[in-house]
């Protein structure tokens, strides 16, 4: 699993596809055709890309538009901005409204580390996981995107997808199938769970190894589905394993590791503990650097783990 | 307050702009990032304001009278530090930092990290809004402090700026300028082609402002321009200065691919030259 992909390959793959099979698709971008990587749906299909300019509220609103005559428009654009600057859309024309709206935020997290805090988009999971009827997905790899698009484009409904750039490996094998709100173990262990999502995972699979050098065996799960949650998944890690360390590239406070904690604390209690961005604005820097200075690697990732289970025990 | 520098000639601005072009261009290559496009299609204008018009003092960058420049183009960064440097806000040692882990000169302007800067920038149709609120702060003040903001022509797509435009005029704020930065071309495609901004002075003027077009790249045109602000008593002006994206460097002049793109070291080298 050396190799890495941006998964913005995959997602602009699968896009053009799937519009060559049902021109019902279609594409809605805010000068975000490079970002987006949809040159190649352009040049094939240049009526059904719907540039509405450097406009995130017409975006997202035309989208819904859109879903209305009957298309399935996939509303793409870098994530700060399509959920930071539409969110209202967002809530009113495709969640409230219930339109087949699939919203796309590419490159998020610190991806654009280097561009600084008005893009990095590590609170969109906290704004889109408040929206009710709003499915929240952050596939993993190139395969779960593949995935994902496809099962979106197949199901009637609002939904955001929150698309990488920063380069990961695949962790899925081929011909994995995606289901909405379930998580996938992809290391068994009854020591300690680790639940990721995205660029975290690698990073926590990785970490399970170290751990493992300890002789402490870790869960890891995938949980590409943060809204409707897995439930019952985490229910099983708190119970079967005693402590839950969750890692996301997003605000610990109400992502992933914020609706892992509401289940936990409500249903199986047991010591957590949450990384990713410690509620502050992440300084200027690489994605690389800013996970290092959070922590957000397979070492960090290992000693919270090693730190959560001297305090639970 | 000490005026900075209000009376630089048209040759001296010229001179510092051509400075500013120059070291834009070596801390993009440094960095291996930046929107090199659009800071080179400002650089005259800033030098402009900065070096001729700008009531600032590096000394008092929070002197509650200063005028206000807001760049609302923040992706312009590139341009607006060196500038900053170059009037003395910060040392030009700190732009060897550009967008380093940890720098204080991010990819997008912050006003807690860099001195000069009056509002944190990026995310397009910001600037006009916040720009609108210090203009309205200076009119119940009874102050004659006045307010720049630079926009980017591609950004006035954005709803926001409209909202804005629609309350300045409302409110005949004429202690603010808009400086549109009109270079034609957006980060994908130009303007015209995406979403149509022409005619843009009749827009203006629709809403209240009083317009005017200059060359961007032409300092007496934007020194006369500036220097007879406001255009109308009770009103706010727009500047809509028509400029080349990329100015000064040939292979980057007009050409959409160079909205972020970074030099190589031979076309860095091509372009000091250029611009020498
Ligand atoms: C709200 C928002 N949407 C999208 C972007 C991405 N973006 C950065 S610069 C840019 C193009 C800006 O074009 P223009 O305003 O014409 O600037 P200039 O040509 O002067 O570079 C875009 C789309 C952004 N920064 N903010
Ligand atoms: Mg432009």
């Amino acid at each position: 699993m050396s190799e890495r992909y941006d998964c913005r390959e995959a997602f602009q793959r699968t896009l053009v596809d799937l519009a060559t099979r049902d021109e019902r698709i279609v594409a809605v971008v805010n000068d975000s055709v490079g970002s987006s990587k949809l040159g190649a749906f352009e040049q094939a299909f240049p009526d059904r890309l719907i540039n509405v300019g450097i406009a995130e509220q017409n975006m997202v609103g035309v989208g819904a538009g859109l879903a209305n005559g009957g298309r399935i428009p996939f509303v793409s654009g870098a994530a700060p901005f399509l959920t930071g600057r539409a969110l209202e859309q967002i809530k009113a024309d495709v969640a409230y409204s219930n339109t087949n709206v699939k919203l796309c935020g590419q490159s998020p997290g610190m991806a654009y580390g280097e561009l600084g805090p008005t893009h990095h988009s590590i609170e969109d999971l906290a704004w889109l996981r408040a929206i009710a009827n709003l499915p929240v997905i952050v596939p993993v790899d190139p395969i779960e995107t593949e995935a994902v698009i496809r099962w979106a484009a197949a199901t009637e409904g609002p939904v955001f997808i929150r698309i990488g750039r920063v380069p990961v490996p695949n962790v899925n094998e081929p011909g994995y199938t995606f289901a909405l709100g379930r998580a996938t173990t992809l290391r068994d262990g009854a020591d300690i769970a680790i639940i990721a999502c995205g660029t975290m995972v690698e990073r926590a699979l990785e970490a399970a190894t170290f751990l493992a050098a300890r002789g402490v065996e870790a869960r890891v799960l995938n949980m590409p589905t943060v809204r409707p949650l897995d439930r019952e998944a985490v229910v099983r890690a708190a119970v079967e394993t005693g402590a839950i360390v969750t890692v996301e590239e997003h605000t610990i406070h109400g992502g992933l590791g914020g609706a892992i904690a509401e289940v936990v604390a409500t249903e199986a209690p047991v010591p957590m503990r949450l990384m990713g961005v410690p509620g502050v604005f992440a300084p200027t820097g690489s994605a690389l650097a800013l996970f290092r200075r959070f922590g957000l690697t397979a070492a960090g990732i290992a000693e919270s783990a090693l730190l959560l289970r001297r305090a639970a025990a | 307050m000490s005026q900075l520098h209000v009376q630089a000639t048209a040759e001296e601005v010229r001179e510092k702009a051509r400075a500013i072009r120059r070291r834009n261009v070596e801390i993009i290559r440094a960095a291996g990032l930046g929107h090199i496009g659009g800071d080179l299609s400002a650089a005259d204008i800033l030098a402009t304001l900065y070096f001729a018009v700008l009531n600032v003092d590096p000394e008092h960058p929070d002197d509650p009278e200063r005028d206000r420049y807001i760049q609302s183009k923040g992706h312009a960064s590139g341009v607006l530090y060196t500038t900053l440097a170059a009037a003395g806000f910060i040392p030009d040692s700190l732009l060897d930092t550009y967008m380093a882990d940890g720098s204080a000169l991010n990819g997008h302007p912050d006003r807690n990290k860099v001195p000069g800067v009056e509002t944190n920038t990026g995310p397009l149709g910001h600037g006009l809004p916040v720009a609108v609120g210090t203009a309205i702060a200076a009119k119940l003040d009874h102050s004659p402090r006045r307010t720049f903001v630079l926009v980017g022509d591609g950004e006035l797509q954005e709803g926001s700026n409209w909202e804005a435009i629609m309350a300045a005029g409302h409110r005949g704020l004429d202690n603010l300028v808009a400086i549109v930065d009109r270079n034609g071309l957006q980060q994908g495609a130009r303007t015209e082609a995406t979403n149509a901004l022409d005619p843009l002075d009749a827009k203006f003027a629709a809403f209240g402002w009083a317009v005017r077009t200059v060359d961007g790249h032409d300092v007496e045109a934007l020194l006369a321009a500036f220097r007879a602000v406001p255009f109308e008593r009770g009103r706010p002006t727009c500047v809509i200065a028509k400029t080349t994206k990329g100015q000064g460097v040939s292979f980057i002049e007009d050409r959409v691919e160079w909205h972020h793109k970074v030099p190589s070291a031979e076309q860095t080298e091509q372009a000091l030259e250029e611009l020498s």
